[in-house]
């Protein structure tokens, strides 16, 4: 594929966020739409969500992730959107740059009318919720053991204990034990199921795995491989209730303890996040306070059904695409107005072809001259005649005015310089 | 036939590996073992990171000497294997007049030490200087030869130039005894056989005292582990660009807020006595205690900020460790016993070990000499080791020159640290290859921002089983028993 150097608009993740924007985009107007993915394929984390439970809402259908991203894959292709795979976009500037780093391509600087954010989430991992102990191998976010799982084709582990009642953690715990391997325990410190009650019957209740409210892991241990964990009960407070310790041996501990919007390259075009949820703010066409920087997905704020991931896309990529063409537009820019014989001078001096839309503009001009007698008024490019009409007669101290009308707008626009003359018939 | 060295170095922590690198200068075979997978897995892979400038030890020991000549040493040695080091002075800061008082006291130990380039500052300055800092602070000493580095960087970097000046570095090799002839030691035996040697230099940290005592050296001396733990911060959230110590008083040492070449601010160290030398783990206590001391120094740190948690031990000795005419506790034992012959003994080296290590090093060749080892320089001898290229570090026009060069470095592996493949790859090949994850992070620093290796981990086991030639399931990530993965899955098994 050659890469061209600017686009209409830059789709940065091709999770179905990502997928619907570019799509939408494209369905807007905009002609150059690309997408960018540090994965070797499209689809984000959807491709290692093999179990189903996606599009219920879209398809009215309950399909398996994969299945579910194809459906868009397979109009991205259709629509000619551009991709660029296995490719990590590094830094965004506020006037729209991107810098992307891959094998393939190299190093690229490119520029975009319009930006959709699209890069989903990342993991809560074990320091930020510090869990004290051992630093041994076999303690994974549940997503990596969800890749390593469904992606690579291995199991991370024989002996699991899970912390967090989150979706991917219960959804994980039922694909390990259809793996063969033992999952002991899942704990969640709050008093509640995070995740959702259909995960909770279907994950974990189906297969006999027990869920403790209310605890936690206190410490983990082994020096090499994880050896055992420690879990306690926790009070109203979050404190450890003394008495409560159980060491549950096991191999491998999996955090399903929350998703953070995965924002670092929003923060380098300066878009401004919501420190509660650590998203952009934006507005109800996904726009953040960065003109032309549109955020779709879990990028925003986490969402519990793709179906939502892939309409808030929708509305993004249509928005980004409607300010790519406007851009597009200005940029074509200005012609300049010219007086040409007998003219003193015409106001306005410049016209922007953004304007040359559905409604006539008028050009008003004094001449040096009077000539009694009739004459033309017209507009040329060059050689060009562009428009003109007809006066009985021109005087200096009388205005006059010459009209350009939607039909001539096609030859406005080619021209670079209009003069504006007014010569005896 | 029993394989022959002139010099066997027990240990591949910072003090072992700089002292090979000295050694491989001269005539006569050096050989390094190191217990683990990787050399840097010791006390050295886990502290504060700063090349002190020299003020802490008491004046006349041993420690301060080697403090204070060490400092003085990093930048030709930086220059010369080409490791990252930052010479930008460090603060003790005060908090009330009480503690502004106490500046002096180490002013003038300082100046005894022989530090240049040390000044007191008042409040005012303090936090013109660093925006971070507790508004209540009286002032600081300034010591303008402090530094930080990576202490990775420069133990890997020594050993890869001894290495290719002709050492031998062993991993995954313990020592077990020593193999003696009358009262002189002639060799050692390790899990992987036994060696000759016509010397042997303990610089096992930790397990100096075990080491010692083989050779029937000191046999009162004993460390005991001191653990210190620590929390990283994103560097996208908060930064204090300076190294704050507090101001040490009745009631210890207190805890830093620093930073890491890289950016990322750091807490720490307690310290705990503990008696076991392999636990590293980070304690709920320990952790409770940090956060709420670097809160003195530095009030608005924020929990959610806390992207990585680390604990480290130092090798305390507790023994009447006397150095010739040195007569207190807690010095460092560097010497030749009398009663054995063929052996360079090191034991204590806790803080400031890491910045003394280079004059240890001088210190060691010295003693050789004095011994009457004649010590010629080798004709070949290559003081330089090029570093490789780091595509975080590099500008625009850089990256784009190395991809065109190898389009591996264009693959982005660790989204945070900015990783490639090339560089992992060029690790995996480099004179003291990496072979576990663990030692790439140490080489790299991948995984070690926001997501803690959550995405770089199964690309890079696949990357090292690919060079390795070995399935994903061999790959470990710091040496036997630790390894990643269990089995395929079963669709995977089936075909
Ligand atoms: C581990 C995990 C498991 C999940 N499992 C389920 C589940 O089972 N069921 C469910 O309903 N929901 C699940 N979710 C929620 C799911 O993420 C959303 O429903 C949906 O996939 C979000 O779509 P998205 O397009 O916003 O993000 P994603 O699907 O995450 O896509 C983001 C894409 O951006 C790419 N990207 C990010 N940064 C860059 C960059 N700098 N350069 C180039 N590309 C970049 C990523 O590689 C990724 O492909 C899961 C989320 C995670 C994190
Ligand atoms: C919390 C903390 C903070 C610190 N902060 C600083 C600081 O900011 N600045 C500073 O200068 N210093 C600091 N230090 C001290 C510094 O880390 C040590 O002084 C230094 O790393 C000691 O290096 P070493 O090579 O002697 O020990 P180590 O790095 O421990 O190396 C010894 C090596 O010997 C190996 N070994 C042991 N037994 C055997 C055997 N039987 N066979 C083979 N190999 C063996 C070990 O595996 C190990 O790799 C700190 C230490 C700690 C713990």
């Amino acid at each position: 594929m050659a890469v061209k150097e600017l686009y209409d608009v830059i789709v940065i993740g091709s999770g179905p966020g990502g997928l619907a924007a570019a799509i939408a985009a494209k369905k807007a107007g905009a002609d150059d739409v690309l997408i960018i993915e540090r994965d070797i394929e499209l689809g984000g984390i959807l491709l290692q969500c093999i179990h189903n439970g996606f599009g219920v809402e879209i398809f009215k259908e309950d399909l398996p992730g994969p299945t579910y991203s194809q459906r868009f894959i397979k109009e991205v292709r259709a629509l000619g959107i551009e991709t660029m795979l296995d490719t990590m976009v590094l830094d965004i500037t506020p006037l729209k740059k991107v810098y992307a780093s891959s094998k393939q391509h190299g190093f690229v600087v490119l520029e975009a009318r319009s930006i959709v954010l699209a890069m989903g989430c990342r993991e809560r991992t074990r320091p930020m919720i510090r869990i004290p102990g051992t630093r041994p191998s076999g303690v994974y976010t549940a997503g990596t053991a969800q890749r390593w799982t469904n992606v690579e084709g291995y199991l991370p582990g024989k002996r699991f204990v899970i912390l967090g009642s989150g979706d991917i953690g219960m959804i994980m715990a039922r694909r390990l034990t259809f793996e063969g391997a033992k999952v002991e325990r899942v704990l969640e410190v709050m008093p509640h199921l995070t995740g959702l009650t259909r995960n909770y019957v279907q994950c974990l209740l189906d297969f006999d795995i027990q869920l403790q409210l209310r605890h936690t892991v206190k410490r983990i241990i082994g020096n090499d491989r994880v050896e055992a964990i420690e879990s306690v009960k926790v009070d109203e407070k979050w404190k450890p209730v003394p008495g409560t310790e159980e060491i549950i041996p096991c191999d491998t501990l999996l955090l399903s303890v929350g998703l953070i919007p995965e924002n670092e390259l929003s923060k380098k075009a300066g878009v401004l996040l919501d420190p509660r949820i650590g998203g952009p703010i934006v507005d109800d066409s996904f726009q953040t306070n960065v003109p032309g920087i549109f955020a779709a997905g879990n990028v925003v704020h986490v969402y519990d059904l793709v179906d939502w991931v892939t309409e808030a896309g929708y509305v993004a990529g249509n928005a980004a695409g409607e300010y790519a063409i406007k851009e597009r537009q200005k940029e074509t820019g200005s012609i300049t107005i010219q007086a040409g014989d007998n003219v003193r001078y015409v106001v306005p001096q410049m016209l922007d072809k953004a304007h040359l839309t559905d409604k006539p503009i008028s050009l008003q001009m004094r001449v040096i001259n009077p000539i009694e007698d009739p004459v033309w008024v017209e507009a040329h490019d060059g050689s060009n005649l562009v428009a003109r009409k007809a006066e009985r007669y021109v005087r200096p101290g009388e205005m006059v005015t010459l009209k350009l009308r939607p039909k001539h707008f096609d030859d406005v626009r080619k021209a670079g310089t209009l003069t504006i003359s007014v010569n005896p018939k | 036939m029993l394989e022959k060295y002139d010099y066997i170095v027990i240990g591949g922590g910072v003090v072992g590996s700089v002292i090979t690198r000295w050694l491989s200068k001269y005539e006569g075979s050096v050989l390094l073992i190191e217990k683990e997978s990787d050399i840097c897995m010791g006390s050295t892979s886990s502290n504060t990171a700063i090349v002190h400038a020299g003020y802490d030890p008491l004046p006349g020991s041993l420690k301060a000497r080697m403090n204070v000549r060490g400092n003085e040493m990093w930048d030709t040695l930086a220059g010369e294997l080409e490791f990252p080091f930052e010479r930008r002075g460090d603060y003790v800061v005060a908090i009330g007049e009480e503690e502004f008082s106490n500046l002096t006291t180490l002013i003038e130990q300082g100046k005894k030490n022989g530090v240049p380039g040390m000044r007191l500052l008042m409040g005012d300055e303090v936090r013109s200087l660093e925006k971070e800092i507790n508004p209540e602070v009286s002032g600081a000493l300034w010591a303008e030869t402090g530094g930080i580095c990576d202490p990775f960087a420069i133990t890997i970097s020594a050993a890869e130039n001894a290495v290719v000046n002709g050492a031998k570095v062993m991993l995954n090799t313990a020592f077990e005894d020593f193999i003696m002839d009358g009262d002189r030691i002639i060799g050692i035996k390790t899990n992987k056989g036994d060696f000759g040697c016509r010397w042997a230099i303990n610089c096992a940290g930790l397990y100096s005292d075990v080491v010692m005592h083989k050779a029937g050296v000191r046999p009162e001396f004993k460390i005991i582990p001191r653990k210190g733990e620590y929390f990283v911060f994103d560097r996208a959230d908060i930064t204090v660009n300076n190294v704050l110590f507090p101001t040490p008083t009745e009631k210890g040492k207190g805890i830093l807020v620093t930073t890491t070449l890289h950016g990322n601010t750091i807490i720490g160290p307690n310290s705990v006595l503990i008696d076991d030398k392999e636990d590293r783990s980070c304690t709920t206590a320990g952790l409770d205690e940090i956060w709420e001391g670097a809160q003195k120094l530095v009030p608005g740190l924020k929990r959610k900020h806390i992207i990585g948690m680390f604990a480290g031990l130092r090798p305390y000795g507790n023994g009447p460790c006397k150095t010739p005419g040195i007569d207190y506790q807690h010095d460092y034992i560097i010497e030749i016993p009398e009663k054995v012959k063929g052996f360079v003994n090191l034991g204590g080296i806790e803080s400031p070990g890491l910045a003394s290590s280079p004059a240890i090093a001088e210190e060691v060749v010295a003693m050789l000499q004095d011994a009457g080892e004649t010590l010629k320089v080798k004709k070949d001898w290559n003081p330089i080791r090029r570093s490789r290229p780091r595509f975080r570090d590099m500008d625009h026009k850089e990256r784009e020159r190395m991809i065109r060069l190898d389009p591996r470095y264009g693959r982005v592996i660790c989204r945070c640290e900015n990783v490639t493949e090339g560089e992992i790859i060029a690790e995996i090949h480099s004179p003291i290859p990496a072979t576990t994850y663990d030692a790439i992070k140490r080489r790299t620093w991948l995984g070690t921002g926001r997501c803690q290796g959550g995405f770089d981990m199964p690309r890079v086991v696949e990357i090292l089983a690919g060079e390795l030639g070995v399935s994903p399931l061999e790959i470990t990530k710091k040496g036997s028993g630790s390894d990643f993965l269990s089995r395929p899955t079963k669709n995977v098994e089936g075909k």
